[in-house]
């Protein structure tokens, strides 16, 4: 919402400054987005050309003597058609900047002729597009005084961006009335405009909207004859342009400005143009009219039209229709001015895409009372500006306000806000703002104006007291404390998320957060791409399916640092993914991948990559330690947690494992890519990767003690043993090393894989497993006899459950 | 010269020439051993008369340590000296590169950090954290926050839709973290202290708006709490926040439907050196969050009456204030996954946001 200055003091008596109106207009809540004071202009004086001579050195060019109202005259090289000995324009003395040409002048030789300044077109001022000529002013005008202010273009223009919900303050007048109430000023109340009306206005309205009257809860109308509709004077084409409007003609310039001024939409016709009545009525689908923006609108049932015998002629509240249009040749005008329903006007201003002044108020609310009124005082201005002759006004379907009666108690101030405002104060305020107050003492009830659909309620109440009372009056006072330290206040899942983060950028990861929406393609090769989860209006095609997996985006992020050259990349992200659109499908998952060579030890060539191991490409193991280390910083019972081979279609079928916990739980997968997935998702290189479901994992049993088990430390020397089995290829070492592990549950504390080793000569199929085992004697020294028994039992346990035999 | 001192002058003579320790050893054996030239002496004593004894034991006795001594000494030297050289062939060049630690390396995302930061300062006053799903309903995103249906407010907020059911319920992307108001205070009966952090989408993309982006919200409720706490709250977070010693804020009426009244609020701040904001001092406003009183009709959506409880809630860009604290231009790059913006802006794992220790290092 723009207006200016001097606009606003048409209805605010006030001698607050500038800076004091918008820092307080600001402070009620009509916050000041951005003020023009217009200083711009400030260096530019009407000056008169003393004399004109033709440039020495040039054909086009004329050397000006111009009189700036202050001292000798200064001579300006001019190129303009028309400067001329005697003209009176506006000159910008050296140091000035001109926006038009965007340029701050010096004194300047142009062509061998000094010249001390510029005689400017409007073009250079940014006041239109003329540059035919610099601007000529009449004779009379004051050499040496602003031209600014001579041609009223100092007026400052405020800017401000105004909440949905004051819809009274889309007129200048409701601004001024805010301010006044803030006890900025007094409101200017406007004599009632009176004049003598003749017969009846002979174009007839008819609803015709059945049960549905509140789509045009009231509609006047009344025709003037005998207008001469030119160009508006030149106060009303100034303030239309300050606020960035163009100037039409006198008749549609003055519903634009009742549309500022009072936030009273208006539309008028040229009766010529009108065939008929006027009926209100619901497009029939399919209809077309020829809108005032010249664009046809193919309307339906749910757009509310005024239609005469001609067709539509002009779309309710929203924009008139171009036929009916008036122009100069105009000299019977039908004013309207008429409610809509909001909601329907957001409707239909949104389905065609048609944002417009009328709707912006009508979609917000304007006042019911203000509607005859508002015809009054148009009418007013016709006849002021076109001349003519009114006539009684036809008013239809319009039946009264009745104000809301909110019960307020005064305390609520107190209780809500924490400011002491008195009763009388409150009372004071409200009545000031325009609510009719009755009662007394600490329960009133409290009547809302016209203007202010936007209060209901206790709380509005509040909030108008407050705004104006002033907020800074509110002082900071401190939350109750609870009077205890705080307990533990997250979440298990906000524990293990976090754990979850740090555990792994300590691996050297690096967290990422990509989108939630992915290509549907992608979504659908990690098992998504469900319709319930495909966004009906994704922003880009290939933002469009909420994610099934981290999976895709962090390889997609990989790959995008690889064509910049950064191919060595860890990353990781712990975040959302969505197995359905119920809020227990939104899974919370720790996912990561490297890529290249970036291992655990690190990436790239160093020179002790062979000796100190790092920079080799990544594989499958890497992605199993990743997410091992997930579930270990979680606080899972690692003992308990088993890998199983193979991981769903996207991970390469031989180099991926499922981590369970029990039967039930899968707590996640890791390991290569298949290569199709990866050519899906064109990404190339040794790429692993792991995801967790953080949610999957159980809650951790609640311990009746802080106390840590007691330690048990045997003072009896441990042992290791050596063991290598043959076995078939496909057996896993994990069940070697379970056998072994089985063999005594006490005495063996751990089985280590040492080696893995495949060769001729074992034979086609076969390979060797070499593990350590830790045997902790706990209450004496094992004999000769005691290892061997247990030796026995670890190769018996092997060979039993593996197949494999001894390793000579 | 007597037979011994020739022996002890050889002896000598060959304690120094020993090169090495072998060569000591074998000088030893040589004199001292079962065998050794003077052992074979030391054996002779026996056949000697007590007067002999006396005078010629003692020499030999004498001599015997001398040698014996020199012999020490001298492996001593020798045996430093093979030190020496092993440590001399044992140099390496420590100037070879070693690799950083793994917990150098990584880092964690500035989203991540900030929500520590906030759930630092918060759980000092008594808050706890809330989730919730950031596919909603239309009922928690907007009805129940009382947007009433078709109203312009819907529309500022670019919502994503989901495709309609069988019933033609359409699911949205939460547009706000406000959701998980509604369903705290379904879950849970005053007094109520919470912070939402979390992803919210809308439709709209340039250098300040992504279609996805992050907020953190929080919602008390209680019997008393009044704008006067909530200006309390929002100061003291600031301040703990931006690790300043004090802010100075600006609240301005304004509205939101589901406060009342609401509040927008602007920090005093230094804008004047270009891309870095400094807060506590200057004199330029930006605005940073919102606020209010939780609307009644908000309040009655949660279950509770509006005449019994009350309290204020708000709502800031995550994103937002991450940028403002830290630096970043280009909120677009918060998703981008660029290793270099990563490393750059992220934080390292053991840099742990507490109030004990400093939220930022």
């Amino acid at each position: 919402m723009k207006f200016t200055l001097s606009w606003l003091k048409d209805h605010l008596d006030t001698d607050a400054t500038l800076d004091e109106i918008c820092e307080r207009l600001t402070a009620i809540g009509l916050e000041v987005e951005e003020v023009d004071d217009k200083a711009a202009f400030r260096p530019f004086v009407i000056a008169r050309v003393v004399s004109a001579e033709q440039h020495p050195n040039a054909d086009k060019l004329r050397v000006l003597m111009v009189d700036t109202g202050k001292g000798d005259p200064v001579q300006v090289v001019c190129g303009a058609p028309n400067a001329r000995a005697g003209l009176v324009g506006a000159f910008a003395a050296p140091g000035t900047y001109v926006p038009g040409i965007d340029v701050t002048l010096a004194i300047g030789t142009i062509r061998g002729v000094e010249s001390r300044g510029m005689m400017c077109s409007e073009k250079e001022l940014e006041i239109s597009d003329d540059h035919d000529g610099i601007i000529d002013l009449p004779d009379d005008a004051p050499v040496g005084e602003s031209y600014a202010a001579y041609a009223g273009l100092d007026d400052p223009v405020i800017e401000i961006n105004l909440t949905p919900n004051r819809p009274d303050c889309t007129s200048i007048f409701g601004i001024a009335r805010d301010l006044a109430a803030s006890g900025l000023g007094t409101l200017r109340t406007p004599k009632p405009p009176s004049f003598e009306v003749e017969g009846e206005t002979p174009v007839k309205v008819r609803l015709d909207l059945g049960g549905d009257g509140h789509l045009c809860p009231g509609f006047a109308l009344r025709i003037v004859r005998g207008v001469k509709n030119g160009p508006s004077p030149r106060w009303m084409q100034q303030r239309l342009l300050a606020i960035g409007l163009r100037p039409i003609n006198a008749l549609v310039d003055i519903t634009n400005y009742m549309t500022f001024d009072q936030g009273r939409p208006l539309h008028v016709f040229d009766a010529a143009k009108v065939k008929g009545n006027l009926t209100v009525r619901r497009a029939k689908d399919g209809e077309t009219v020829l809108a005032l923006d010249t664009r046809e609108y193919t309307l339906n049932p749910s757009n509310i039209v005024i239609a005469d015998d001609n067709g539509i002629e002009s779309i309710g509240g929203v924009m008139g229709g171009e036929k009916s249009g008036c122009d100069g040749n105009t000299t019977d005008v039908l004013i309207e001015s008429a409610l809509w329903d909001p909601m329907n006007i957001a409707r239909t201003g949104r389905s065609h895409g048609i944002i417009t002044d009328a709707r912006y108020r009508f979609e917000r609310g304007v006042d019911p009372e203000y509607m005859v009124p508002g015809l009054e005082r148009a009418t007013e201005l016709v006849l002021e500006l076109c001349g003519g002759t009114p006539a009684e006004a036809d008013v239809v379907g319009y039946r009264g306000y009745s104000a809301r009666a909110v019960d307020f108690p005064v305390s609520e101030v107190k209780r809500l806000t924490g400011l002491d405002v008195s009763s009388d104060e409150s009372v004071d305020v409200l009545t000031r703002l325009g609510f009719t107050v009755t009662g007394s003492g600490e329960r009133v009830s409290v009547a809302v104006p016209s203007w202010r659909p936007d209060i209901d309620g206790k709380a509005d109440l509040v909030e108008e007291v407050m705004r104006i009372h002033g907020v800074d009056k509110i002082r900071p006072a401190p939350l109750e404390s609870h009077g205890a330290v705080n307990g533990r206040i997250l979440t298990t899942l906000q524990i293990r998320s976090r754990l979850a983060r740090r555990a792994l950028a300590a691996r050297g990861m690096l967290e990422a957060v990509t989108w939630s929406f992915i290509p549907k393609a992608q979504a659908e090769l990690f098992g998504g791409g469900a319709a319930s989860l495909s966004l009906a209006n994704p922003i880009a095609a290939d933002m469009s399916d909420m994610r099934p997996s981290l999976l895709p985006g962090l390889l997609s992020a990989a790959r995008r640092n690889a064509d910049k050259g950064y191919g060595d990349v860890a990353l990781f992200e712990v975040s959302g993914t969505y197995e359905n659109d119920r809020p227990e499908g939104q899974r919370r998952v720790a996912g990561g991948v490297r890529r290249g060579t970036a291992s655990l030890a690190g990436s790239g060539r160093l020179w002790s990559n062979a000796t100190r191991g790092g920079g080799k490409p990544v594989d499958v193991y890497d992605a199993k330690a990743d997410a091992l280390a997930v579930i270990e910083a979680c606080g899972l019972p690692m003992g308990n947690v088993q890998i199983k081979p193979g991981a769903p279609a996207w991970y390469h079928p031989g180099r991926s494992g499922t981590i369970r916990l029990g039967p039930k739980i899968v707590l996640g997968t890791f390991g290569e890519f298949h290569p199709k997935a990866l050519a899906a998702l064109d990404v190339s290189g040794a790429l692993c990767g792991f995801e967790i479901f953080i949610d999957a994992m159980p809650e951790p049993k609640k311990k009746a003690t802080r106390t840590k088990p007691a330690l048990d430390l045997s003072p009896f020397q441990a042992v290791r043993r050596d063991f290598a089995f043959v076995v078939d290829s496909t057996v896993e070492a994990g069940a070697i090393v379970r056998a072994a592990t089985g063999a005594d549950r006490k005495l063996i504390t751990a089985v280590n894989v040492f080696d893995v080793f495949e060769g001729a000569s074992l034979g086609e199929g076969r390979k060797s497993i070499a593990i350590e085992v830790v045997i902790q004697p706990t209450d004496k020294t094992l004999t000769d006899e005691d290892f061997e028994a247990l030796t026995a039992r670890i190769v018996g346990n092997v060979v039993k459950s593996t197949g494999g035999v001894l390793r000579a | 010269m007597t037979e011994l001192d020739t022996l002890e002058h050889q002896l000598m003579a060959d304690v120094a020439a020993a090169g090495d320790e072998a060569a000591i050893e074998a000088v030893r054996v040589g004199a001292l051993g079962k065998k050794g030239s003077v052992s074979e002496l030391l054996k002779t004593l026996g056949g000697m008369s007590p007067e002999e004894r006396q005078t010629r034991g003692a020499a030999i006795n004498a001599l015997k340590s001398r040698v014996a001594d020199a012999i020490g000494a001298r492996k001593t030297v020798l045996r430093d000296a093979a030190i020496e050289a092993r440590l001399l062939a044992e140099t390496v060049d420590v100037s070879l590169p070693v690799r950083a630690s793994p917990a150098e390396r990584g880092r964690i995302h500035p989203i991540s950090q900030i929500v520590d930061e906030i759930t630092a300062i918060f759980a000092d006053m008594g808050f706890s954290i809330a989730e919730g799903p950031d596919i909603e309903t239309d009922y928690y995103n907007f009805t129940a926050l009382n947007f009433p249906e078709g109203h312009p407010a819907r529309e500022m907020h670019d919502t994503f839709f989901f495709p309609a059911d069988e019933t033609g319920e359409r699911k949205v992307l939460r547009t706000h973290t406000s959701p998980v108001q509604i369903r705290t205070m379904e879950a849970q009966k005053p007094p109520i202290r919470i912070i939402i952090p979390g992803k919210t989408y809308r439709q709209d993309s340039d250098a300040t708006h992504s279609p996805m982006f992050h907020q953190v919200e929080g919602l008390v409720v209680d019997t008393k709490a009044n704008v006067a706490n909530m200006r309390w709250v929002l100061e003291e977070f600031c301040k703990a926040f931006f690790e300043v010693d004090g802010v100075t804020m600006r609240f301005r009426p304004s509205f939101f439907p589901f406060t009342e009244p609401s509040f927008e609020v602007d920090i005093q701040c230094d804008r004047s050196s270009g891309p870095i904001v400094k807060f506590g001092e200057g004199t330029d406003w930006m605005e940073i969050l919102g606020c209010g009183m939780v609307h009644p009709n908000v309040l009655r959506a949660g279950g509770l009456d509006p005449d019994e409880y009350q309290g204020f809630a708000w709502g800031m860009g995550l994103d937002r204030i991450a940028m403002l604290k830290y630096g970043m231009p280009d909120l677009r790059d918060f998703f981008n996954a660029d290793v270099r913006w990563l490393s750059h802006y992220g934080f390292r794992p053991l840099d742990m946001p507490t109030l004990f220790g400093g939220l930022s290092a």
